[in-house]
């Protein structure tokens, strides 16, 4: 009886809590500087999405720190504060995963779906640096959790079709819940052909379909005790990639996991979490539908991780801390083979990775402390030791070519250092934030063998004596809110060091077909970044509520010379209406001219651009279960455009038409929200 | 358990007496080489070796042993002189050669290379004729090799501008890799039909390329220069990926003038004077 005592107080805090995080996004001093929070609770959420069925990508491209690089409609890269992959920390549950592909056309984000996420916090900088080094930021991707309240079954069946491309969306979840035990699964189907640009221009080779299953099982061993395991298989087929030269007939992830959490351990010791996990990754490129090509070629990779991680939380009068302890090892392997239209010349073959393993492990510490609700100091430090190794001797001797010296391993160490500090007066909040970082360079750019970016038409090689990228940031941040209005204006800088980047050698021929010449890995002495970003929110009525967005960057080397891939000036817009369970929404969504382009990395000038969407959505009771039912129309106009980030200057949809469909069932009493 | 035992003791000598099955037969002379043929006389046998068991066209390192039709003993004391001779329709010529020697620390095994420069074919065959000498007698043999057209050109006769002909052929890589490889070649001059003499410090700049891939090149690649010491041209080749490589040239003399060979331009996707590869 004392135990289900217990156990009903745990479900009564967890559930307050749980209505306290919805809330947050509205409350003065949730967002802490820097780090946006999608959404909490499950992703797909009817209330807060205008298509809730979207792709990941175009979740995280609601975030104004987020610009996605598109090299087709699907796996389109995130970056974060103008930078991209491998200046990012991108992790699912603190896991990490690394990409298959040596045209990185699967961010690791392509591996997972909205149906099984609950959270994406974008952190910039050195907030980001948690689970491992990193520059420009972090995407962790939060798998949803559940609890042991609640018992019995719910679930859902959720259903989307879109005009533009034909994507059919189908997806199913179900959970049960035992007060000791739970297992959930979901499941989540996407289909689409090839789209069509604005002014009904079809874009060839933009198909895809995905595939994505996952479960979670939980026990609790006893009331501070528990254990989760869970595994995510995804797996895509026929995806197009109009942007680039060749295809993906298949690419696969199988994602497993297992976690124990302590939870109020002693009084100082909140929570102890550890996870082992294990991924792996195939990515099969190849160009066998492309009509002409000047030689046939498939280039298939394939990666694996094993990691794990500990992760302390203690507090103890004003100060709240973090430890956490990490570290995997990880594999990459990727190959090219050519057929020579002479079929009885030798295939021929390179090692385009050249089997590398990277050992990491380091460790975080992050104190913040409290006064009075008023004063908040974070500061923060981590170390890690990394290592590469190539595996393969045929591979070491390709890139011995290029570096006759280089040994097959090369140790580093990388260090980061955070502290930024908070005061709140009023309906003001101040925040200054200062970061020091540092960044192994990337498989590719360590040990890519003529890796053919079609962006700017050079095939990479990569440079195993590159030095620790540094970064030297800076961030500012302040916000007002009252009642009906909230605004709130952040700035960051970088000041990059060893800026890892490809430096044209005219002594290399390149080796790609068409290519223009062969870069190789360099560090530019220095190079300045710059992200600014204005928000502001009102709601002159509980029925009404309008947001807009602005953001800015800049990125130039100690030359002056641009960097690529900055974006321009952006905003986004939205006009809402809500009355009862109907929602209304207008937004624009646009982009200045680009002026700002680095030619020297195949850039030009994207001129500027704005689209109108519209989206409308309905909730019925029926019963304890919910039918959500969500239309909408994306470029209204039908506008043809591309932005800053689209690959070789791939245009983006036309209008589309969508309509989403979800039906709720649920044992469980429904809370209003 | 006592099985176990057994069997432990009957795998630790089987071990054990394979590896002095090894020890107790005389170290190999021939180690990794595989016999191409024999020729015989009324008093000897000699073998004939290469390393892939058989002679092709182009550069081959030849290794030799004499046995004793009687006692079935190999010579050590022997001196060769060997004449490889191509038999054409209308006339006779040898090919570039090296002397024979002993190789060192073998006992009984001799070497030298022979650089064929065309093949046979139906009606026109190679013969090899080997003097030797050994115990204080000298003897004769000879019988016709095989010499087949190889796939790709291992060896090229060109004429340059100075009128003489010249003959290139690819000594190393044997087997290539996708590496920085040690590239040598032979080369030689035809001073008369029975003549073929080396050429000291002439000049060969290289540029490998792959001509079923947009002709591709090859970076840090090393121009081949003359060693004194085996009296062939050094150079490095990298090749970046497997498959087939033309090797464009340009032979220069002392002077540096080229001889034969053009550079390899977008006008001018090859060479007239080549060697390949393909692996
Ligand atoms: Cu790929």
């Amino acid at each position: 009886m004392r135990r289900i005592g217990i156990m009903l107080w745990i479900c009564l805090l967890s559930a307050g809590f749980a209505g306290a995080q919805d809330t947050l996004p509205d409350s003065l001093f949730s967002v802490k500087l820097g780090e946006v929070v999608v959404s909490s609770k499950p992703l797909i959420n009817y209330n807060k999405q205008s298509k809730p069925l979207s792709t990941l990508e175009e979740y995280l491209e609601q975030t104004s720190r987020v610009s996605m690089v598109k090299r087709g409609n699907y796996a389109w890269e995130p970056m974060v504060n103008s930078m991209s992959s491998e200046r990012l920390n991108v992790t699912i549950d603190g896991m990490h995963i690394f990409g298959a592909c040596t045209d990185k056309m699967d961010p690791i984000t392509s591996y997972v779906d909205v149906s099984n996420l609950s959270e994406i916090s974008v952190s910039s900088g050195q907030q980001g640096a948690e689970y491992g080094p990193t520059i420009g930021g972090a995407i962790d991707l939060s798998r949803t959790k559940h609890d042991f309240c609640n018992p019995g079954w719910s679930g859902s069946v959720d259903m989307g079709y879109e005009s533009n491309a034909n994507l059919f969306t189908a997806g199913a979840a179900v959970k049960y819940i035992h007060s000791r035990f739970f297992a959930a699964v979901d499941f989540m189907y996407r289909d689409a052909g090839n789209y069509k640009a604005g002014k009904r221009i079809t874009v060839p080779f933009s198909q895809y379909t995905k595939y994505n299953l996952s479960s979670t099982l939980g026990w609790k061993l006893n009331d501070n005790n528990t254990m989760v395991a869970s595994v995510i298989f995804d797996r895509a087929k026929d995806v197009g990639y109009p942007a680039l030269p060749m295809d993906v007939s298949r690419a696969r992830a199988a994602i497993a996991s297992v976690q124990h959490l302590v939870e109020n351990i002693a009084p100082v010791l909140r929570s102890w979490e550890t996870k082992l996990y294990y991924n792996n990754v195939l990515h099969e490129m190849d160009d066998t539908k492309r009509p002409v090509v000047p030689i046939h070629m498939d280039m298939p990779g394939w990666t694996s991780t094993y990691g794990m991680y500990s992760k302390i939380k203690a507090e103890k009068g004003r100060h709240d801390m973090t430890f956490n302890l990490n570290a995997y090892y990880n594999q990459s392997k990727a190959e090219m083979t050519m057929y020579p239209k002479d079929t009885a010349e030798q295939i021929m073959f390179m090692y385009t990775w050249p089997d590398v393993r990277t050992t990491y492990a380091g460790v975080f510490a992050q104190d913040r402390i409290t006064w009075n609700q008023q004063h908040i100091l974070q500061y923060s430090a981590s170390a890690g030791f990394h290592r590469n190794t190539v595996a393969d001797d045929f591979g070491l001797n390709s890139l011995r070519i290029f570096y006759p010296e280089m040994n097959a391993g090369k140790n580093r160490v990388v260090l980061g250092a955070n502290t930024s500090y908070t005061y709140r007066r009023k309906n003001m909040e101040y925040n200054v934030a200062a970061g020091y970082g540092q960044r192994a360079p990337s498989v590719s750019e360590g040990y890519g063998f003529y890796l053919f970016n079609s962006f700017d038409r050079y095939d990479y090689i990569g440079n195993p004596n590159l030095k620790n990228e540094q970064s030297i940031e800076a961030e500012a941040g302040i916000t007002y809110k009252i009642s009906k209005l909230k605004t709130q204006a952040t700035v960051s800088y970088f000041h990059i060091l060893n800026y890892i980047i490809g430096i044209p050698n005219p002594d290399v021929l390149p080796m790609t077909i068409g290519a223009s010449g062969v870069r190789e890995y360099k560090s530019l002495s220095a190079v300045n970044m710059v992200n600014a970003e204005w928000s502001v929110e009102y709601k002159p009525h509980p029925s009404w509520k309008t947001k807009a967005a602005l953001t800015y960057s800049y990125g130039q080397d100690k030359q002056r010379q641009n960097l690529p891939l900055i974006r321009p000036f952006s905003f986004r817009m939205s006009l809402a209406y809500r009355i009862k369970s109907l929602e209304l929404e207008l937004a624009v969504d646009g982009a200045a001219k680009q002026k700002a382009y680095s030619k020297a990395y195949g850039e030009d000038l994207t001129p500027a651009y704005a689209v109108l969407n519209f989206s409308a959505g309905y909730m019925f009771f029926i019963e304890d279960h919910r039918l959500y039912l969500r239309a909408g129309v994306e470029n209204i106009a039908d506008t043809y455009y591309s932005t800053f980030s689209d690959w070789n200057n791939i245009p983006r949809r036309g209008r589309n038409f969508y309509v989403n469909i979800s039906f709720a069932f649920d044992k469980k009493k429904v809370v209003k929200e | 358990m006592k099985r176990i035992i057994v069997m432990a003791v009957a795998i630790v000598s089987i071990f054990t007496y394979a590896c002095k099955k090894e020890e107790t037969t005389p170290v190999s002379e021939t180690a990794g080489l595989k016999k191409v043929q024999e020729m015989a006389n009324d008093t000897n046998t000699v073998e004939i070796y290469t390393t892939s068991g058989a002679l092709q066209l182009g550069y081959n390192d030849v290794y030799l042993r004499i046995r004793d039709n009687a006692t079935s003993e190999y010579a050590k004391d022997a001196a060769f002189d060997w004449m490889p001779l191509m038999h054409m329709m209308s006339m006779t010529h040898a090919c570039p050669k090296s002397q024979v020697q002993k190789v060192a620390g073998k006992e009984t095994l001799y070497k030298g290379y022979l650089v064929f420069q065309m093949p046979e074919n139906a009606s026109e065959r190679w013969t090899l004729q080997l003097k030797y000498q050994t115990g204080g007698n000298s003897f004769t043999v000879e019988d016709t090799v095989a010499v087949p057209n190889s796939t790709r050109k291992r060896v090229t006769v060109v004429t340059g501008t100075d009128s003489k002909k010249y003959i290139i052929a690819l000594v190393s890589p044997e087997t290539p890799q996708v590496a920085v490889n040690d590239f040598k070649v032979g080369l030689f001059t035809m001073e008369n039909k029975m003549s073929f003499p080396v050429v000291k410090n002439f000049a060969i700049d290289i540029d490998p390329r792959m001509p079923s891939m947009g002709n591709h090149g090859s970076p840090n690649n090393e121009n081949l220069s003359y060693q004194s010491a085996d009296s062939l041209y050094h150079g490095k080749l990298s090749l970046t990926m497997t498959g087939y490589w033309k090797i464009n040239m340009m032979l220069k003399n002392a002077d540096s003038d080229v001889l034969k060979g053009e550079a390899v331009t977008e006008e001018n996707e090859a060479s007239s004077l080549f060697l390949e590869v393909e692996f």
